[in-house]
C-alpha cells in the first residue's frame, strides 16, 4: 500500500451513503490539518462530486459502484503551500464530456446547477479525466504553509 | 433527516432536523411544494435551527419553494441558519434573496 494512501472506499451510488461519506470526509480533513472552514469546503466539495455521479453518471441507480481515494500529496513547487489532500473519484458510467461541465451562472435564481460551483470554489485543483472505461474525477486542496506540521 | 409541519394561525412551521442532501431533499421539496400550492397557506415558515448540513440539492429544494411562493403569493421565510446552511447560501449568492430571521419569533413577527 502506498505511504501516501489515506483513505480508500467503494461505496454503492446509493444517496443514503452520502453522510457516511461526509463523516469520514470531516473527521480526515481535520487529522489532515485543515482549518474548519477548510474542513467544511472540502467535505461539501466531496459529497456535491459524489452526488453529481449518482445523478448524473448513473441516472439515479443505487447499486452501482463508486471509487473514492485520498492521498497526501507533494506540495506544490513554486507556489507557497503546504502539502495536499487529493482525492480521486472514479465511476464506471458514461463517458463525461468535460466541455459540458460547467456550473451555471449565479445571477440565475433557479434550482440546481450548483454543485460544480461548490466543487470549483471548495478546491484548488478540479480535474476529469477517462480512462479503462471509468470517469476519474481528481480534487486537491492544498494545506496553507503555516498548517503544515 | 425529519420533517414535521405545526400551523400557528395563517402560517406553517416546518420544522427540520438532521442533514439536507440527495437522500431527502425530495422529501423537503414535495412538502414545500404541496404546502404552497395545493394548501395554499399564507406564510410557510423552515425552521432550519438543527439542519447541521445541507448541499446543492437541499439549497435548490428551497429555491423551488421560494419560486412556488412568488407565484402563489405565499410569504416564504427561513430561520436559524446554521453557519453551514448560512455559507452554502452565501456560496450560491441566495442569502439576500430568501427572507431569512435568526429566531422563530422574528420570523413570525
Amino acid at each position: 500500500m502506498s505511504q501516501d494512501l489515506l483513505l480508500k472506499v467503494e461505496l454503492r451510488s446509493d444517496p443514503s451513503m452520502l453522510c457516511v461519506v461526509r463523516g469520514a470526509m470531516e473527521r480526515l480533513t481535520e487529522t489532515f490539518g485543515f482549518s474548519p472552514a477548510d474542513c467544511r469546503s472540502v467535505t461539501r466539495a466531496v459529497d456535491e462530486a459524489i452526488t453529481n455521479i449518482m445523478r448524473h453518471s448513473y441516472q439515479g441507480q443505487i447499486d452501482r459502484p463508486i471509487e473514492l481515494r485520498c492521498r497526501r500529496v507533494p506540495k506544490r513547487s513554486g507556489k507557497a503551500s503546504g502539502d495536499g489532500f487529493e482525492v480521486l473519484l472514479s465511476d464506471r458510467g458514461p463517458a463525461v464530456d468535460p466541455k459540458k461541465l460547467r456550473g451555471r451562472r449565479l445571477d440565475e435564481i433557479k434550482p440546481g446547477g450548483l454543485g460544480l460551483h461548490f466543487i470549483r470554489q471548495s478546491m484548488d485543483v478540479v480535474e476529469f479525466t477517462r480512462g479503462r472505461g471509468a470517469n476519474q474525477l481528481r480534487l486537491v486542496k492544498y494545506l496553507h504553509p503555516e498548517q503544515q506540521d | 433527516m425529519q420533517i414535521s409541519a405545526r400551523r400557528i394561525d395563517t402560517t406553517t412551521i416546518f420544522d427540520v432536523i438532521g442533514d439536507i442532501d440527495l437522500a431527502n431533499s425530495p422529501e423537503i421539496r414535495k412538502a414545500l411544494l404541496k404546502e404552497i400550492k395545493e394548501t395554499k397557506t399564507p406564510r410557510v415558515v423552515m425552521n432550519l435551527a438543527k439542519v447541521r448540513y445541507i448541499d446543492s440539492s437541499g439549497v435548490a429544494s428551497l429555491v423551488e419553494g421560494l419560486k412556488a411562493s412568488r407565484d402563489a403569493g405565499t410569504r416564504f421565510v427561513l430561520f436559524g441558519l446554521s453557519p453551514a446552511a448560512r455559507e452554502v447560501l452565501q456560496l450560491s449568492r441566495l442569502l439576500k434573496i430568501f427572507e431569512v430571521h435568526d429566531t422563530e419569533e422574528q420570523a413570525l413577527g
